[in-house]
Parts: structure tokens; C-alpha cells; sequence
């Protein structure tokens, strides 16, 4: 999975921001969504680690799709391709003017239709202006 | 039947003979010639219950060594079959032996176990044995290891329930080929 978050997101005190991380996953993978379908598969999950002078307001999955494998039983909730997740962001009023970084990490695990890989966690940071 | 139609029907006969030769030499092939056959890399890792598991205490039984992980699909699928035989199998010298690849280790891969009933020895895995076994990353992978403790054959990710009886099949005879509807499968 390679992850493209954006050039930079800007915003004023006292307002909401909304920034979208672009994941890409390589044709013939697929990973579990964010809900999978059975209590023992890891989910997709963004964690903005150092939102820095940001709070995290909520954090937007796309739909998954359900697919059914030669591997299992039943379909299961999955993305794969291209797809964003979207993290809308609160700029606190008494937000300090300036440019900041906000940090994060991206759990994942993969699949193709035959085996699994070990799950994986990548980084990603965006500079953030606050006006 | 007009002569045309002989021949067509004799050469259909003739690609499913083929076919079901090539396939029982492909299911042989699966299994390595034992000249061969290199041994199994030796390791040391607690079951379930702290007790020190050794691959080398399984010397003179056929062994099915499976790397999986809870969050493995494909592995889900194999576990039923691998029970299987291990009852089916288990008086002929037979063994499977699970190696869970979990981060989690057994807070993870007690629990699974449990649930999904699991009548054959687990252990936790680790990077050491991974790399022993050539830096194990697509679960499941699957080593069949003869009597005398050399890879037979190695398996990287989902393959058939029948393919992998009748390499065990094999195997227990004495690496006698065995074909797949003799197995049972």
C-alpha cells in the first residue's frame, strides 16, 4: 500500500478542516475495511498520533465492498484500488497562527486470493497553516 | 457412429487420459525426489501450555508444519482439513504441527484455538524460525516433512485438501506414489 496525504491543508481558528489521505493498493490485493466481517481479521485503521494544534473530529471510511474469495466462506468487507479516507479536523479557537505538522499511522493487512500477509503500519504527515 | 465421430470421441479419451496423467505426475511432482530433500531447519518454541516444543522430537513421523496467523483467511480454510488429519492419520505416524505467526502470540491464538477446536499442537512462532524456514511472510505456508525429517514439499498459500493427502499419503507408504482418489480425496 503506498498512502498520498495532502500538500498541505489550511484553515482558521474556530473552524473545521477536512483532509484526505489517498491509499493505493497494488491490482491482486485487498485488505480488510475498516469493519471487517469476521472478529478475528484486522481492520484498516488511520490514528492521527500527533494531531499537533488540531483535534480529531472524525475519520471517514469509504464504503467497502463485499467480495467473495475462493479462500472464504462468506463475502468479505474489503478495499482495494485507490480510496480516500477523510479526517475532518477542528482548529481550537485559541489555535496558535502558524504552520504545523500533523502525524499519524495507517494499519492495514493484506491479502490476494490465495495467502495473506503480515499486517503492516505506515506513516503519514501533512503540514497543516493555521490562520 | 460415423467415423468422424470415433476419432473425435477417441481423441477426448485420449487429453483425459493425458490430463489425468499429467495431473497424478503433478501431484507426485509436488513431492521432492528424496535425494534430494534437504532438512527441515530444527527449532525450539512452547505450545500452549509452556511446554518446549522441538521439530527434532518428531523424528520417524511424517510431519505437516504450517505457518498461519489468526487473521489468515486462507489458513481458516485449512484448518478443518488439517484436524482431519491428524485423526485420519495420526496411528500411521503422522503429525501437524502449527506454528502461529501472530504478534499477539497466545493472548491472540489461545482463544482461536479454543474456538475453533483445534485437536493438533500449536506453537508461537517468531522471526528466528521464520527466517529459518527462508523468511516465512505469505501465511499459510506449508512444509511436508518426511520420516527422516527433509522437506518434502513446501507450499505457499491456499493449495487442495486432496493435494496435500496424498503427499502425506505418500509419504507414510514410504514415499510409494499414491493416487488422489486413492487417498481418499
Amino acid at each position: 500500500m503506498t498512502l498520498n496525504p495532502p500538500m498541505s491543508v489550511m484553515g482558521k481558528r474556530g473552524t473545521t478542516v477536512a483532509a484526505k489521505v489517498q491509499a493505493r493498493l497494488r491490482e491482486g490485493y485487498h485488505c480488510n475495511s475498516n469493519t471487517p466481517s469476521d472478529e478475528y481479521l484486522i481492520p484498516l485503521k488511520l490514528t492521527w498520533t500527533a494531531p499537533g494544534a488540531l483535534q480529531v473530529a472524525d475519520v471517514k471510511y469509504p464504503k467497502p465492498s463485499m467480495e467473495k474469495y475462493a479462500f472464504s466462506d462468506k463475502p468479505l468487507s474489503v478495499f482495494s484500488g485507490v480510496f480516500d479516507i477523510v479526517t475532518e479536523f477542528k482548529i481550537p479557537a485559541d489555535a496558535k497562527p502558524g504552520q504545523t505538522t500533523v502525524a499519524g499511522k495507517v494499519k492495514y493487512q493484506a491479502c490476494d486470493d490465495r495467502a495473506c500477509y503480515p499486517p503492516k503500519t505506515l506513516d503519514v504527515q501533512f503540514p497543516v497553516i493555521v490562520e | 457412429m460415423n467415423n468422424p465421430q470415433k476419432l473425435f470421441v477417441a481423441a477426448l479419451m485420449s487429453v483425459a487420459v493425458m490430463t489425468s496423467c499429467m495431473r497424478e505426475q503433478s501431484v507426485r511432482a509436488a513431492v521432492k525426489d528424496s535425494k534430494t530433500r534437504k532438512a527441515a531447519p530444527d527449532f525450539s518454541l512452547k505450545d500452549v501450555n509452556g511446554k518446549v516444543v522441538k521439530l527434532s522430537d518428531y523424528k520417524g513421523k511424517v510431519v505437516l508444519l504450517n505457518f498461519w496467523a489468526t487473521w489468515c483467511g486462507p489458513c481458516k480454510i485449512e484448518i478443518p482439513w488439517f484436524k482431519e488429519f491428524e485423526t485420519t492419520y495420526k496411528n500411521q505416524g503422522f503429525a501437524v504441527l502449527g506454528v502461529a505467526m501472530d504478534d499477539d502470540g497466545w493472548e491472540a491464538v489461545k482463544p482461536y484455538l479454543t474456538d475453533k477446536q483445534v485437536n493438533y499442537r500449536v506453537v508461537v512462532g517468531n522471526e528466528q524460525v521464520s527466517q529459518l524456514y527462508g523468511d516465512v511472510e505469505s501465511l499459510p505456508t506449508t512444509f511436508v516433512i518426511d520420516r527422516e525429517g527433509r522437506i518434502a514439499s513446501m507450499h505457499i498459500g491456499l493449495v487442495s485438501k486432496g493435494d496435500y493427502a496424498t503427499e502425506i499419503k505418500q509419504l507414510l507408504t514410504g514415499d510409494k506414489p499414491v493416487s488422489a482418489t486413492a487417498a481418499g480425496y
